[in-house]
């Protein structure tokens, strides 16, 4: 792992994207704290993170796009299969060397407190509360353009499929507030998730089985649960869809709550979506 | 040593290898032949582990390629179809990945790496980024790696493709040295290549094993017949009535070409070719014909393959067996 992890660091900075990641965040956290910290004299420097977390939908695809999805382009998947690691090993260390390179402008950025409260009084915890919040959500949004990456042989597409669930996930939950409350849109809503469920896990497997099974036994549990119990589904499909939104957990960071729930929600996402991706990986080499 | 049970390997409904079975000795140089898309890659990506097998097993000194994946890999050095490189870095920086991805002790790293670039002639070139270097140069960065970590095995898949005369001389002596001390497993579309490379040849035709022995086992099994071309200055029905008087010919075909040539081809089941053809000679200049061209078809690894290549669909093979020769007559 640890040969993974150092070779795919030196890479980001070998190339354009480790700096493009870093100057991009760094940029907009400048600004944003230039706007809000100095012309509108707020000490609230966690204001800035939720304002500039937008810029997350941009740089995250650029980051993740080839990690996986470069290899097996240029063929050099083979020199990984061939080599004695385990998907395992080779997985979690380019996800680790991504974190790292998340954590470089995450560290400056826990300066810039710092220096404000020196002119007047920055509440450091909750400040702080924040920055951890923002970096789990960076991390979990890796984990997931990670996952996108072992789809597809082509980055610009993981690059493209990545920004635009990234964009859902962002609007998700104000989206959440226009849909109809019902029970039988829900039942549609939620049997049309499955069928994406469906659709991942056909990508995954090429097996029309598997995923077929997986989607029959979903849509027939919930059908019957709709049928036993409609009042079940009244509102639940809104629900899901604002407690899935990663970006609206990071607001309670903001409002200067260190949701222990967000962060265990976080930590699930990037293990979820690092275990995929290993999936993923190890499953090429049986088709 | 390296076991191969049953091996197949099927992509939907298209097997791409067939119930493949064989053992490897250590310390051997051996070849897979066949025509393109006979399954040589799909073998070599199933015994390093690229690849999962539809059924079989794949033992590297006694440790299954995929329960054992560690063990096993970290035994094998594997040079894919197309070498398999980070085009930003330098090589020296690639070889230190894959090196330390095969656990050389981290003081040895350096030393080692240019034991293998200087073995592998890419010492010049360490330095520059690969993206620039020459297809020569990412081939040998291709087989340098595959020797990094020393391994007992290595699986060098087509590793003269690409390369111009004096670098295939390079290479095949260096995959002679190797193989001196390795066990080398080399995939080739060249005949010449394996033949004189190999200790052993593999022939493999739609995905099966068709023959595994030495190359002149190979020949041997396929000899017994000699075929003698010839150009005569006469007619069909001259020639027709010398031959007559020579001894052991099954077949004579006369076709009259222009200006009264006749072209004859002689087949005769005698092993003793030079005979016949000194025979077939003293006929005809007994009878005062001249003989304007005389050759003799020899039976080499090459008519072996066709024989055992061309039984399924002819296309494949027929096309493979020009370009085979022309790339003979390249290098030769």
């Amino acid at each position: 792992m640890k040969a993974v992890f150092r070779h795919e660091l030196s890479s980001y900075f070998r190339t354009m994207t480790g700096y493009l990641f870093i100057g991009f965040l760094l940029l907009f956290v400048g600004v944003y704290s230039y706007v809000y910290n100095i012309q509108n004299s707020l000490a609230n420097f966690e204001y800035v993170l939720s304002g500039m977390s937008f810029v997350f939908l941009l740089i995250i695809p650029v980051l993740t796009m080839g990690v996986i999805a470069d290899e097996k382009r240029r063929n050099t998947d083979q020199l990984l299969y061939s080599l004695p690691l385990s998907m395992t090993e080779v997985v979690l260390g380019k996800y680790f060397a991504m974190l790292v390179v998340l954590l470089i402008p995450t560290a400056i950025i826990c300066i810039y407190p710092l220096v404000l409260n020196l002119f007047g009084n920055v509440y450091l915890l909750k400040t702080f509360g924040a920055i951890i919040g923002f970096f789990f959500l960076g991390a979990a949004l890796i984990a997931v353009g990670m996952f996108v990456s072992s789809l597809t042989e082509s980055p610009a597409v993981a690059a493209g499929i990545c920004f635009l669930l990234l964009l859902l996930n962002y609007f998700m939950s104000s989206l959440s507030g226009y849909l109809p409350a019902t029970a039988t849109p829900s039942l549609i809503a939620m049997t049309a998730l499955v069928l994406i469920a469906a659709l991942i896990i056909w990508m995954m497997t090429r097996s029309v089985g598997a995923a077929g099974i997986f989607a029959a036994a979903a849509v027939s549990i919930l059908v019957v649960l709709y049928l036993v119990n409609a009042t079940w589904f009244a509102g639940l499909f809104p629900k899901i869809m604002s407690g899935l939104s990663l970006f609206e957990r990071f607001n309670s960071f903001v409002d200067g709550v260190f949701d222990v729930k967000a962060l265990i929600f976080y930590m699930t996402v990037c293990v979820l979506f690092v275990f995929l991706s290993i999936q993923s990986m190890d499953k090429r080499r049986w088709s | 040593m390296i076991e191969v049970q049953h091996l197949t390997k099927s992509y939907g409904n298209q097997i791409a290898v067939e119930d493949l079975s064989f053992t490897i000795p250590n310390g051997q140089i051996y070849g897979l032949l066949g025509p393109n898309g006979a399954g040589k890659s799909t073998t070599m990506n199933i015994l390093t582990g690229c690849l999962a097998a539809t059924e079989g097993e794949v033992h590297i000194d006694g440790y299954d390629i995929f329960e054992d994946a560690e063990k096993a890999k970290s035994r094998i050095g594997y040079l894919p179809e197309q070498p398999p490189l980070y085009l930003d870095c330098t090589p020296r920086e690639y070889l230190t990945f894959v090196a330390r991805a095969k656990k050389v002790p981290e003081r040895e790293i350096s030393m080692h790496i240019l034991d293998v670039m200087e073995k592998t002639g890419v010492e010049d070139v360490a330095d520059r980024l690969m993206k620039n270097l020459s297809k020569g140069y990412k081939q040998r960065v291709g087989i340098a790696q595959a020797l990094v970590g020393d391994p007992e095995i290595i699986i060098l898949d087509e590793p003269t493709s690409g390369l111009d005369p004096q670098q295939i001389i390079e290479i095949r002596d260096l995959i002679r040295d190797l193989g001196t001390d390795h066990t080398v497993i080399l995939s080739s579309h060249i005949l010449s290549e394996v033949e004189n490379l190999c200790d052993n040849v593999m022939i493999i035709s739609h995905g099966r094993l068709m023959a595994c022995d030495s190359p002149s086992n190979l020949a041997e099994m396929f000899r017994g017949t000699t075929t003698i071309r010839l150009v005569v200055d006469g007619d069909a029905e001259t020639v027709q009535k010398i031959l007559e008087g020579v001894d052991g010919l099954t077949d004579i075909e006369a076709a009259p070409e222009k200006e009264g040539r006749t072209a004859v081809r002689i087949d005769s089941d005698s092993r003793d070719s030079d005979e016949i053809s000194k025979n077939v000679f003293f006929a005809f200049s007994q009878a005062g014909t001249p003989v304007l061209q005389m050759t003799m078809d020899h039976v080499d690894l090459e008519d072996v393959f066709v024989e055992l290549t061309e039984e399924e669909p002819l296309s494949e093979t027929e096309s493979l067996g020009t370009s085979s020769e022309t790339e003979e007559e390249e290098q030769s």
